[in-house]
């Protein structure tokens, strides 16, 4: 939203209007989600059960919010303002039903934080705006900013570990730090094909399952090596790109979409019902597990521990996987980084930006789509040669369509091209989807029965929402020329198209 | 002097094409001689655009022979030959000979060496205009990077072919006035400018032959009397040849060599400028156009033309 320079007061009885209105949607909406819930009763009958404190409590929370966030001009302010008002109310509902004490602490802080956040807005109001630092300074910093992100995920795992200890950091490193990792180099990945080369990809699975089912099957039937396989994953997984990408070749769009959907299917159907080679939905076990370089990471005397002089826990083997596939993912976007500023990545870019024009200044198309394909397939089979030795583990169940739709809405979320957009949106929504089991306050609010976890589609759909209408080009959307005479200028991102194929 | 029939670079001999049951060109004869400026006119909907999209492989014509001799005068017997041996192109004794209606459009502008504009622009509008041209020499540097293996490495001969690419760029920026805007995106120049450009970057791939689809649509008088200026030394400078599709008279008049007149798909004046616009056929055809408005702009056109001396 382009917000006029001159600072427009906020009106009450417009941010009313407009809280009230937010408030009757979030009441048609939350009717059926929310408040209708159908159980089973004793007689094994579907009765409907409503609960509609979840939809005042719904309204509620969507009245206030809106209601500040209109009286209140600035975004930090906001910012501010929503918790401090949740929190206000939780602390009421704590002092009328639990301890008054407690209750009433934590409403004072939440009104501290919702006065403070009016105070701060009116300040901001009448600060005159920030002047943007020089070019060459935010240069500056923005690879400062690159390298002491890299040293922090170096130094991630070590940090849990000597502050959780070997038992607490597990699920921090594994749960949070190697997923996210997977996600992110998946989403690296795709982003070549989809942010890149502008060929919409919604069967990216198949790649991941090709590479996993490769590690899988010649480690267990011919006893190859995590490292031997590895390449052979990539190596496979791009020849099935090209597979795929001949018959798409002549199409765009919604047709390209389809194809590529049905695609991902026929891979995993094959690998269910081909149970002679791939055992089928009960899927391969026992894939042996990742070596330290040929070290395993046993208890026994010539395991990984015993040979640095370590007490053996299991967690060694955790942080090996989280380094493997942090670098795996660097090197996906070191690889993609130093693409995009060759001539195949310029021709990728001016593929999705014209592909006429390509044709018409001696851009072999069919290559250029084909080489984005293989690409792209390559970094995702290594991922899925990743998975497998990290699960031991692999079955169809894996790979379903909604995988695909993930790692795509990861792309589309963090701005198609930007790989740091791509990077954070992963974060966001992999890390987001861990942190609702984490949620366990809610219980105290919602009762006993409540699981958020339950609820992620649910809130995938509002924040995909929220960002059309906050950010329809995703949460990077400028795009950074490969090459320049004087300056770097991003590229805006409304001129920046989406391609078409 | 007549080079086109004496030193012709590309020969269109019975080209017809056919969309369904529309014949948009028939039976079309011509030829663009070496180093000129030839214009190819004539009304709305005369098939002007196809001819081009022909020439550089966008559409497969139905019918005819483009042969284009990169360098030497093509000799008939070899084209006779060429077109017999089933072959797209070869290096005949009089020189590079390609028979352009058996390659992909890609081939065209790479092997042939025949660039295009676009009569509604097509840049890539989310590319910087450095990018742009960078782009245009893809074929280039994609040999110097080893087909992007040297170029992982930034190699030493990489890395010199892309300065030189960089050169080039900048060399084109400088004429067409655009250095400053090096660095800025393509889709936010205004309109002239853009023309410009992609006049620039067809010239990056290195063509013998550019071709250009109504170069002066929507600019003003200035930027008319620019890309004159800008058209004549891509001749004499260059060396390139122009084909140029234009509505606008008084450049066509003021820059071509050669004029060959295109009415319903088929060709009905062909000459020097001077004969093209006294021929009676000519002006009929631009007479008899059924809308009132454009008979009156027809009409000034060729008040124009004739008060035009070369
Ligand atoms: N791809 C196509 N399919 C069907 N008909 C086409 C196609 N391309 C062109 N035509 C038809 O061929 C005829 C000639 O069109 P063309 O675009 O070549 O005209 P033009 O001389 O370039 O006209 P203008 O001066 O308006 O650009 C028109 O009747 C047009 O409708
Ligand atoms: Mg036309």
């Amino acid at each position: 939203m382009a917000a006029p320079l001159d600072q427009k007061r906020p009106d009450l009885s417009r941010a009313l209007v407009d809280a009230g209105f937010a408030a009757l949607v979030t009441f048609g909406l939350s009717f059926p989600i929310l408040a209708l819930r159908t159980e089973q009763d004793m007689q094994n009958r579907l009765i409907v059960e409503p609960r509609w404190s979840w939809s005042v409590i719904a309204v509620m929370v969507v009245f206030c919010a809106r209601l500040l966030a209109g009286l209140l001009s600035d975004w930090r302010a906001r910012a501010l303002a929503i918790p401090g008002a949740l929190i206000a109310v939780f602390g009421a509902h704590m002092g009328v039903t639990q301890a008054l004490t407690h209750g009433a602490g934590i409403t004072a802080l939440g009104l501290a934080l919702l006065i403070g956040a009016f105070a701060l807005d009116a300040r901001l109001r009448d600060a005159p705006a920030p002047v943007a630092a020089p070019r060459a300074e935010r240069a500056d910093r923005s690879r400062l900013i690159s390298m002491a992100g890299l040293a922090a995920l170096f130094l991630f795992p070590f940090v849990m570990l000597a502050w959780l200890g070997p038992q607490g950091s597990l699920k921090w490193i594994n749960n949070y730090g190697v997923q996210i990792l997977i996600y992110v180099m998946l989403g690296w990945g795709l982003n070549i094909v989809v942010g890149l080369a502008g060929l919409l990809d919604l069967g990216y699975v198949a790649f991941y399952a090709v590479g996993a089912y490769t590690y899988a099957l010649l480690s267990t039937t011919f006893g190859l090596s995590f490292w031997i396989c590895l390449p052979l994953a990539g190596v496979l997984a791009a020849f099935w790109g090209v597979i795929l990408g001949f018959p798409v070749l002549r199409l765009r769009g919604d047709y390209l979409a389809i194809v590529t959907l049905a695609f991902g299917e026929i891979i995993r159907v094959v690998l269910i019902n081909w149970t002679d080679f791939s055992n089928g939905y009960a899927g391969i076990s026992s894939i042996p597990r990742v070596t330290f370089f040929g070290v395993p990471f046993t208890a026994a005397d010539d395991g990984f521990a015993a040979m640095l002089g370590l007490e053996f826990t299991p967690i060694h083997r955790t942080i090996f996987l989280y380094f493997l596939i942090l670098c795996l993912a660097l090197l996906t976007n070191v690889v993609t980084l130093r693409l995009r500023a060759l001539p195949i990545g310029r021709a990728w870019e001016a593929l999705r930006e014209d592909e006429i024009a390509c044709r018409s200044l001696g851009v072999n198309t069919v290559n250029t789509k084909l080489t984005a394909f293989a690409l792209g397939a390559m970094f995702g089979g290594f991922a899925g040669a990743f998975f497998a030795v990290r699960q031991n583990f692999v079955s169809p169940e894996s790979f379903t369509f909604i995988e695909s739709a993930t790692i795509l809405a990861i792309v589309v979320l963090g701005g198609m091209g930007s790989q740091i957009g791509v990077a954070l949106a992963a974060v966001a929504m992999i890390g987001g989807t861990e942190i609702l089991r984490e949620l366990d306050f809610l219980k105290q609010i919602f009762g006993e029965s409540f699981d958020p976890a339950q609820y992620r589609m649910l809130i995938f759909g509002l924040a995909m929402v929220v960002m059309m209408i906050w950010k329809p080009r995703g949460l990077i959307s400028s795009r950074t020329p490969s090459i320049f005479l004087k300056k770097r200028t991003a590229v805006a991102g409304s001129l920046v198209r989406e391609g078409r194929g | 002097m007549s080079r086109w029939l004496t030193d012709p670079l590309l020969t269109v001999e019975g080209l017809t094409m056919r969309f369904g049951g529309l014949t948009a060109v028939s039976d079309f004869h011509f030829s663009v001689g070496r180093g000129d400026i030839t214009a190819l006119i004539g009304p709305n909907g005369a098939g002007k655009t196809t001819v081009f999209n022909c020439i550089t492989g966008f559409y497969k014509p139905t019918q005819g022979r483009l042969a284009l001799a990169r360098t030497g005068v093509a000799n008939p017997v070899e084209v006779e030959a060429l077109t017999r041996s089933g072959r797209r192109f070869a290096t005949m004794q009089s020189g590079d000979l390609f028979l352009l209606e058996r390659m992909a459009d890609h081939e065209i502008a790479q092997r042939a060496h025949v660039a295009r504009t676009f009569q509604n622009i097509r840049l890539f509008a989310g590319m910087t205009v450095l990018e742009n041209l960078i782009v245009a020499q893809h074929n280039a540097l994609m040999r110097a990077s080893g087909l992007t293996l040297f170029g992982l490495f930034n190699t030493p001969g990489y890395r010199r072919a892309e300065r030189a690419a960089m050169a080039r760029a900048v060399g084109w920026l400088e004429r067409i006035n655009l250095v400053e805007r090096a660095d800025d995106p393509a889709g936010a120049l205004p309109y002239g400018d853009q023309r410009r450009l992609e006049i620039a970057r067809a010239m990056c791939i290195d063509p013998a032959l550019l071709c250009l689809d109504e170069p002066a649509a929507g600019l003003n008088p200035r930027e008319s009397a620019e890309l004159t200026t800008l058209l004549r030394s891509i001749r004499d400078d260059d060396g390139v040849s122009v084909l140029l599709i234009e509505h606008d008279m008084s450049v066509v008049m003021q820059v071509s060599d050669h004029v060959v007149v295109l009415d319903y798909g088929r060709k009905i004046a062909d000459g020097a400028p001077q004969a093209v616009r006294e021929d009676p056929k000519v002006i009929a055809a631009y007479l008899g156009v059924d809308d009132e408005a454009e008979v009156i702009a027809a009409e000034s056109e060729i008040a124009a033309i004739a008060g035009d001396s070369p």
